[in-house]
C-alpha cells in the first residue's frame, strides 16, 4: 500500500534531521508512482543542500561537472515563483541538449515540474516532480496535482529552514482570532455559508482566512488543518 | 498586448519598464496624492519593487505603458501584511495559493479597455499557476472600474474617504467571470493565452497561421 499524503506530511513535520527529508521524497514518489522526487536549496550562505530519489551517480555526475550552471531548470526557476513545466524551458542549446541527453541516460525521465521557493533572506530552493511518460499524461498528472505538490514543496522549505545550521527556529505562526472563529465553526460541523454568515464576511473571504489558517497549520487540507488545529489546542471545541 | 514580465526582465524593454515606472508616480502620487516616493527621474518605486515582483502589464502599440499590475506571493514581504493586517481582521493572508495583486495602474491616455485586459490577464495567472487568489489594495477610483468590466473584488476592508478611501480586496477565478473580462477587454480569450503562453515559453499555438 502507498503512504497517504497526510501521513507523509505528518512525518516530514515530525523529522528531526535532514534525513527526514530523503524518506519523504522516497514515500512522495511512491505514492505518486512518478520516477524521482528532487528538493534542492541553496541557504542564505550560499551553501547547498539536495535530496531526492536520482541516483547517487547522477547526484555525484552533477556536481563533479557543475551542472548547475548548465541546468536550464535552475536557470528558469532561479528568482521566480510561477511553478514551472520543463517543457517551457529553453532546452535548445548545445550545452543543454546534451546535458538532457546525459540526465536521461542517468535515469532522470523526460518530463519535470518544478516549483520554485522563495525563503527569507535569498535562500531559493527548488522542488521537482520528475516522470517519464507522454505529454498528455503529464499535463494531466500536473494539472490534477499541482496545488498539493505546491503545498509540499513549502512543506519541504519549512523542514530545511528549521534544520538549517545556527538557524534559530521561526515561532510557528500564530492563527489570528479570526481565524480561530472560522476554524472553530467548521470544525463543529458548520457548513462554509453558515460560517460566512455567522462572522459577516463573504465565503470567498472565509476561503482566504481558512486557506491561510490551512498554510500555517502546514496542513494539506481544511479537514487535516482542523484535526491539526484541535490536536494542537489551537481551537477547542 | 500583454507582457509578463519579472522585475529582473525589465531592462529587455527599457522604454515599458521607464513609462510604468512614470505613469505610476503620475497615478499614484499626482492624480491620487498617496504618499509614495518618487526618485529624480521622476519614477515611484517602493520597497516591494525589490522582491522581483511578476508585473503584468498592458504594451501599447508604440511600445509604452498603458496599464500594468505588480503580483507577489504572500509567503513572502506583501504589502497587505506589511500595512493593511487592520483591514483584514488581522487576520495575516499568507498561503503559496494566494498571490498579492497591487500597484493597479492606468496610464491616462490609455485604450479603453486597458482594465480589463490586465484582469483577464490576472485570470491567466490564477489558471496557469494553480493560484486560487488574489488579494489586492486598491484606490477608490478602481471600485467602479472594476463592476464596470465585471470583475468586482470582495472588499476585505477600508480605510479613509472619498477619493482618499484605499480598500484590501480579494479576487478568484470563475470561467464565467473570465468570459465577462474578456468581452469588456474586447479580447479574445486565445488571445489571452497566447500571450500567456509567449512569455511563460510555451510555443505560441497561433504561430501556424502567421506567415512563415
Amino acid at each position: 500500500m502507498t503512504p497517504s499524503l497526510d501521513g507523509i506530511l505528518q512525518q516530514l513535520e515530525c523529522a528531526e534531521a535532514l534525513e527526514g527529508l530523503q524518506t519523504a521524497s522516497v514515500a512522495l514518489r511512491d505514492h505518486y508512482n512518478v520516477a524521482h522526487i528532487v528538493y534542492h536549496w541553496v541557504s542564505s550562505s550560499g551553501q547547498q543542500y539536495g535530496c531526492g530519489t536520482y541516483s547517487p551517480e547522477w547526484v555525484a555526475r552533477y556536481v563533479e561537472q557543475a551542472y548547475l550552471r548548465v541546468d536550464p531548470v535552475v536557470a528558469g526557476c532561479y528568482q521566480k515563483f510561477h511553478p514551472v513545466d520543463w517543457k517551457r524551458l529553453d532546452w535548445s542549446s548545445k550545452a543543454s541538449r546534451a546535458f538532457q541527453k546525459e540526465a536521461i541516460e542517468y535515469g532522470v525521465g523526460n518530463q519535470g515540474f518544478s516549483i520554485p521557493i522563495r525563503g527569507p533572506n535569498g535562500q531559493f530552493a527548488l522542488f521537482t516532480v520528475n516522470n517519464d511518460c507522454s505529454d498528455e499524461d503529464w499535463a494531466n498528472f500536473t494539472e490534477t496535482h499541482r496545488q498539493h505538490l505546491i503545498i509540499l514543496s513549502h512543506a519541504f522549505n519549512q523542514k530545511a529552514l528549521e534544520l538549517e545550521p545556527g538557524r534559530t527556529p521561526l515561532a510557528a505562526q500564530a492563527l489570528s482570532p479570526r481565524e480561530i472563529d472560522a476554524m472553530t465553526l467548521i470544525a463543529v460541523g458548520y457548513s462554509r455559508a453558515q460560517v460566512a454568515v455567522t462572522l459577516s464576511i463573504s465565503e470567498n473571504t472565509l476561503r482566504v482566512y481558512i486557506e491561510s489558517a490551512r498554510h500555517k497549520l502546514g496542513a494539506l487540507n481544511t479537514t487535516h488543518a482542523v484535526a491539526k488545529a484541535i490536536a494542537r489546542g489551537v481551537i477547542v471545541v | 498586448m500583454i507582457r509578463y514580465l519579472y522585475a529582473n526582465q525589465l531592462h529587455q524593454f527599457p522604454k515599458l519598464a521607464r513609462s510604468m515606472f512614470l505613469d505610476r508616480a503620475d497615478q499614484f502620487k499626482e492624480r491620487l496624492g498617496w504618499e509614495v516616493a518618487v526618485d529624480r527621474a521622476g519614477e515611484e518605486r517602493d520597497d516591494y519593487d525589490d522582491q522581483n515582483p511578476l508585473y503584468v502589464i498592458w504594451e501599447k502599440p508604440c511600445g509604452g505603458h498603458g496599464g500594468s499590475m505588480r503580483l507577489l506571493p504572500t509567503v513572502g514581504r506583501t504589502m497587505v501584511n506589511d500595512h493593511f493586517i487592520h483591514l483584514t481582521d488581522g487576520v495575516r493572508i499568507e498561503s503559496p495559493l494566494i498571490w498579492e495583486c497591487t500597484r493597479f495602474c492606468l496610464a491616462r491616455d490609455t485604450a479603453p479597455g486597458t482594465a480589463a485586459a490586465l484582469m483577464l490577464a490576472g485570470g491567466e495567472v490564477l489558471r496557469g499557476f494553480g493560484v486560487e487568489h488574489f488579494v489586492g489594495v486598491f484606490d477608490a477610483r478602481m471600485v467602479r472600474i472594476y463592476r464596470h468590466i465585471g470583475a468586482s473584488p470582495d472588499i476585505l476592508g477600508s480605510q479613509g474617504e472619498g477619493r482618499d478611501r484605499i480598500s484590501v480586496g480579494l479576487w478568484n477565478f470563475s470561467p464565467e467571470a473570465q468570459a465577462r473580462v474578456a468581452a469588456r477587454a474586447g479580447i479574445s480569450p486565445d488571445m489571452s493565452r497566447m500571450w500567456f503562453e509567449h512569455a511563460f515559453g510555451q510555443e505560441p499555438r497561433l504561430r501556424k497561421n502567421r506567415a512563415a
